[in-house]
């Protein structure tokens, strides 16, 4: 290249050379500069750790083919945010290893009365178990009226806890399952 | 959120985040910013850049809020009421109040009955035996139409003001100093900044977290730091507010959608004594106390029958009060909150327990008592990205021998476990509600990996395999479960958006989306999941989705970015910002202003279109005013120094009544309480700046940050006992032990209390027998003991000793 030439210049030749060559110059240049992140698909989320609601964008990488799962390989501030602005804490910038970490529960896991070890188990056979003693618990213990006769339909032998690290979609679920029940002792980490 | 709720009206920050920026005076106390809410704490060094605010930090700790701070004071964990009652009376001795605000929107003008008193550490109405209060003489003297007496001078001995004047008299610098272990100095310095925004032109803000939540006497703790702003005219206006950093990304939402005795929205889950829909809502329909208080509860009928028809759908109509028996009803002083559902299944009245994204062995007080609690169940399950202390609670006897000898043999523990794989949220759509109360929508971005399931998912296939269950074969009261309403497109998988239009509501013969609660009505027309929710997902679309990047007034409210509860208002009580005729105390820093027609700025905390003079500012309250003096509080209408239960010292103010009389306290064989005399030293837990709560020891780059647990010890204690930095020390409570390597600072001093030394250590939190890295579960050492009022725990100043190993 003579010493002369500048940037501009080269990617000028460039295209003329393509011709000449029979590829693009100026596109390999171009696609050296380019990161990972450039192929891959952006998804707007919300850091699940502190109440300071920072918003998130996840980079995912897949060809979105059927049966071929996005892996992320990226997780970065969402510089929209009038929050974070595009920052994130020392906890927020490692949530990839959050989301892809292979101590992961990747399947139901059983441990039966008086047992040392976790056992496999399928959903099926847990939802059909877990249902079942749902069930017994609630039929034994469902208390319709009071001593003094008033309805009450309260289940006081069970309780449900969780929903801070959820969305309030999944919160009011939680609801609408503990009053189907009727279960009272009903706590979350906003207590703690 | 107890106490906010009852002091102005909402359990919730008044103001947020971005919102800090406008302040003058920042006073960080019982939080932690820079290290654990770091992107919120910008807005901090925001306004200390562009505003030249002064931050003023008072803490056990020098922390890194301390390190950039402009005054930094110590205090011993667990006095705060004591630093704050001093400065309300420094505030007052000074004449430092706002004194128009106070008169126009506070309760300081209403007369209280005759006979109330506070004497030797009692309120007047205590009644000994039963260890309870008889409020009677805490009441408002009310006039012939049933509405509160006020002095508007502010004169009358009995008005809420004079009564708050002669309570605080006692809280001199020179009592604060011998009960906190600051200097006069120390805290006078301090009180000079804090209590210079009493004037129009300058606003101040507390950032506060769960160094005020974690103790025995916390609701009252942040009643007295509402009062200090309500005197220096700080709430309701930009760059004010009482504004509590929530600790989880969702802990406001969960709140907000019900606890044991909350419906979402904050209805009451209601009591076996209310036999009736109208019973119910007779007694939570509120009658307001002043002619012009708007009294919003009023509306609660609307709010209670949309629920219903959002839970019972056409099982819910006139003829059986809308559903209102299928709701289970709590019997008379029942307690279901944290420490009674632990304390009863200690006792082992407790069949099963569903914890999903729960760790209570991790999270809840006293951990080998949650150990032994959890082992008396016949079944538990739980749903969770990693394994937790929780789920593998019955192999702690092998997992943390050390920490757990009196842990029982797997082989005797009945327990059937599930541990069910969730997805994690980047796997999940939905809004989480951050601490300035926006419901920011987030998308889901892959799969969740290999079998493992959306939490909605999972309790979706519960609830239809429990439904068939009861169809197919009976059982007790299946009609609850029969009448819930579960018509989602896809009933085992139900759509995020669809249950968001669900809880913002929808006019039911139309099907048309609501705009706002302003819509709902009372009979059986309308359904809403939560009512301050009403407005987040409307004919519009979803508004927690967007994205606008606006600023109006240019003050950080950017009312098109998501959606924020209540009807997307930015700073609640923003009516307080203005004066009687409507003009905002200060032009500059304008958050809502009368134009003569409407109200200007912000969405209105009050009716758009009613003159200033119509209604009080608190549109929630009875009152129509911010509460001085709040008899909702179970054990005083006005804050007082008690002591934690664990205490180093006897109470200065009044050593017969030392901590909190009411503070709930457990009799277990497990809930020992330890004396100053074998625990001399008072231990405050703490979190890193490097980790999140209990789920980053499962992450690689955060466990190496900081991968074990330690002990912070102050110089002159070290040096006491030959402790040297990196030593292996023992720290023991009357609960149990944990050990970890010494690390000696200066960052916590000797203070001197009552004329005697006092030591604090701090204890970070993080660790546990499960994850990358291990270590001990601080919650080994600290006390099942409640705040009455909230149920919280007292994580923060309970006795321990320390000794090297």
């Amino acid at each position: 290249m003579p010493p002369d030439l500048t940037r501009r210049t080269f990617l000028k030749t460039g295209a003329t050379l393509t011709t000449l060559f029979g590829f693009d110059l100026q596109l390999a240049a171009a696609q050296v500069r380019q990161l990972k992140i450039s192929r891959t698909t952006q998804t707007h989320s919300v850091c699940p750790y502190c109440a300071v609601g920072c918003s998130v964008v996840i980079h995912t990488l897949g060809d979105r083919a059927r049966n071929v799962h996005p892996t992320v390989v990226h997780v970065e501030g969402d510089p929209d945010s009038p929050i974070n602005r595009g920052t994130l804490c020392s906890k927020g910038i490692s949530l990839k290893q959050f989301i892809v970490n292979d101590q992961r529960l990747t399947r139901p896991l059983y441990r039966a009365p008086g047992a040392v070890e976790w056992k496999p188990i399928s959903w099926d056979e847990a939802f059909d178990r877990m249902a079942r003693l749902i069930k017994q618990s609630r039929d034994q213990a469902f208390e319709v009226n009071d001593a003094e006769g008033r309805r009450v339909n309260r289940w006081t032998n069970a309780a449900l806890i969780g929903g801070c690290t959820n969305t309030n979609e999944l919160n009011f679920l939680l609801g609408k399952f503990r009053f189907s029940l009727g279960i009272l002792a009903y706590e979350s980490q906003s207590r703690l | 959120m107890a106490s906010l709720a009852a002091t102005f009206g909402r359990g919730a920050m008044t103001n947020g985040w971005t919102d800090v920026a406008n302040s003058d005076v920042v006073l960080v106390m019982g939080g932690n910013p820079a290290e654990n809410h770091p992107v919120g704490f910008r807005f901090v060094m925001e306004a200390k850049r562009n505003r030249k605010a002064q931050l003023v930090c008072i803490d056990p700790r020098f922390n890194r809020t301390a390190a950039v701070s402009d005054c930094y004071g110590p205090i011993r964990a667990g006095t705060d009421i004591a630093y704050l009652g001093g400065l309300i009376h420094y505030t007052l001795t000074h004449n430092l109040h706002q004194a128009e605000y106070v008169r126009l929107h506070t309760n300081a003008s209403f007369l209280i009955a005759y006979g109330f008193r506070f004497e030797e550490g009692y309120f007047s109405g205590w009644d000994a035996e039963k260890r309870t209060y008889d409020k009677s003489t805490w009441q408002y003297e009310l006039d012939s139409q049933g509405y509160a007496k006020v002095d508007p001078s502010l004169e009358h001995p009995r008005s809420v003001f004079q009564l708050m004047k002669e309570h605080f008299s006692r809280y001199t610098p020179e009592k604060v100093a011998s009960i906190c272990g600051c200097s006069v100095e120390d805290f006078l310095r301090s009180a000079r900044i804090i209590c210079s925004t009493g004037t129009p032109d300058r606003a101040g803000t507390i950032l506060y977290a769960l160094g005020w939540t974690h103790h025995s006497h916390s609701v009252q703790l942040i009643h007295t730091a509402a009062m200090l702003q309500l005197l220096l005219g700080n709430i309701g206006v930009p760059g004010g507010g009482v504004n509590a950093q929530r600790g989880h990304s969702n802990i406001q939402g969960a709140t907000d959608l019900g606890s044991w005795d909350h419906l979402p929205g904050y209805l009451k889950v209601p009591k076996a004594q209310q036999t009736s829909l109208d019973a119910y809502l007779s007694d939570f329909t509120p009658k307001p106390l002043r002619p012009n208080s708007m009294n919003y509860w009023s509306n609660a009928p609307k709010f209670t029958i949309s629920l219903l028809k959002a839970y019972y759908g056409d099982h819910a109509n006139k003829n059986n009060d809308f559903g209102y028996h299928f709701l289970p009803k709590i019997g008379a002083n029942e307690d279901h909150s944290w420490g009674y559902i632990f304390d009863r299944m200690y006792a082992g009245q407790t069949e099963g327990l569903i914890a999903i994204g729960m760790n209570p062995v991790a999270n809840g007080p006293n951990s080998l008592k949650m150990i032994k609690a959890l082992s008396k169940l016949k079944w538990l399950i739980v749903a969770e990205n990693f394994e937790t202390e929780t789920a593998a609670f019955w192999d702690a006897k092998k997992l943390a021998e050390k920490d757990y000898p009196a842990a029982d043999e797997p082989a005797k523990i009945p327990t059937e476990v599930f541990l069910l794989p969730a997805a994690c949220f980047a796997e999940k759509n939905g809004a989480f509600v951050n601490s300035s109360r926006w419901l920011q929508w987030k998308h889901a971005a892959l799969e969740p990996p290999g079998l493992a399931k959306r939490d909605q998912d999972i309790i979706a296939g519960l609830f239809l395999r429990l439904r068939d269950l009861y169809q197919r074969e009976g059982g007790t009261a299946p009609e609850p479960l029969l009448s819930m309403t579960w018509n989602y497109s896809n009933p085992a998988s139900p759509s995020m958006e669809e249950v968001a239009r669900e809880i913002n509501g929808r006019e039911i013969a139309t099907g048309r989306q609501l705009s706002g609660f302003g819509e709902l009505k009372d009979d059986g027309s309308t359904l809403c999941g939560n009512w301050i929710y009403s407005g987040c997902f409307t004919e519009a679309g979803n508004m927690m989705a967007r994205r606008g990047q606006e600023d109006p007034t240019g003050l950080g409210f950017f009312p098109s970015w998501s959606w924020n509860w209540p009807a997307n208002r930015r700073v609640l009580y923003n009516r307080a910002s203005a004066d009687a005729q409507g003009r905002p105390w200060d032009p500059s820093r304008s958050g809502l202003r009368w134009d003569g027609k409407k109200w200007i700025g912000d969405v209105p905390d009050y009716k758009a279109d009613a003159t200033p003079d119509a209604f009080g500012a608190f549109i929630m309250l009875r009152e129509g005013v911010a509460k001085l003096f709040a008899p909702d509080f179970v054990e005083g209408p006005f804050p007082e120094h008690y002591e934690p239960v664990e205490s180093p010292v006897e109470n200065p103010m009044h050593p017969a009544v030392s901590a909190n009389p009411l503070a709930k306290i457990f009799s277990s064989d497990l809930d020992p309480l330890g004396s100053p005399k074998d625990f001399p030293y008072v231990a405050l837990t703490y979190r890193l700046t490097e980790h999140f709560h209990y789920w980053t020891k499962h992450v690689t780059a955060n466990s190496q940050l900081q991968p074990s647990f330690f002990v912070e010890l102050p110089e002159e204690l070290a040096g006491q006992k030959n402790i040297k930095n990196g030593d292996l020390v023992r720290v023991t409570s009357a609960r149990g032990k944990v050990e970890g390597r010494a690390l000696v600072t200066r960052r916590m001093r000797p203070l001197t209390v009552n004329g005697q030394t006092i030591y604090q250590v701090g204890l970070p939190i993080h660790w546990g027998f499960v994850g990358r890295v291990k270590g001990p579960l601080i919650n080994n050492l600290s006390p099942s003991v409640l705040d009455p009022n909230s149920g919280t725990p007292e994580y923060k100043g309970f006795l321990v000793n320390v000794e090297k190993v």
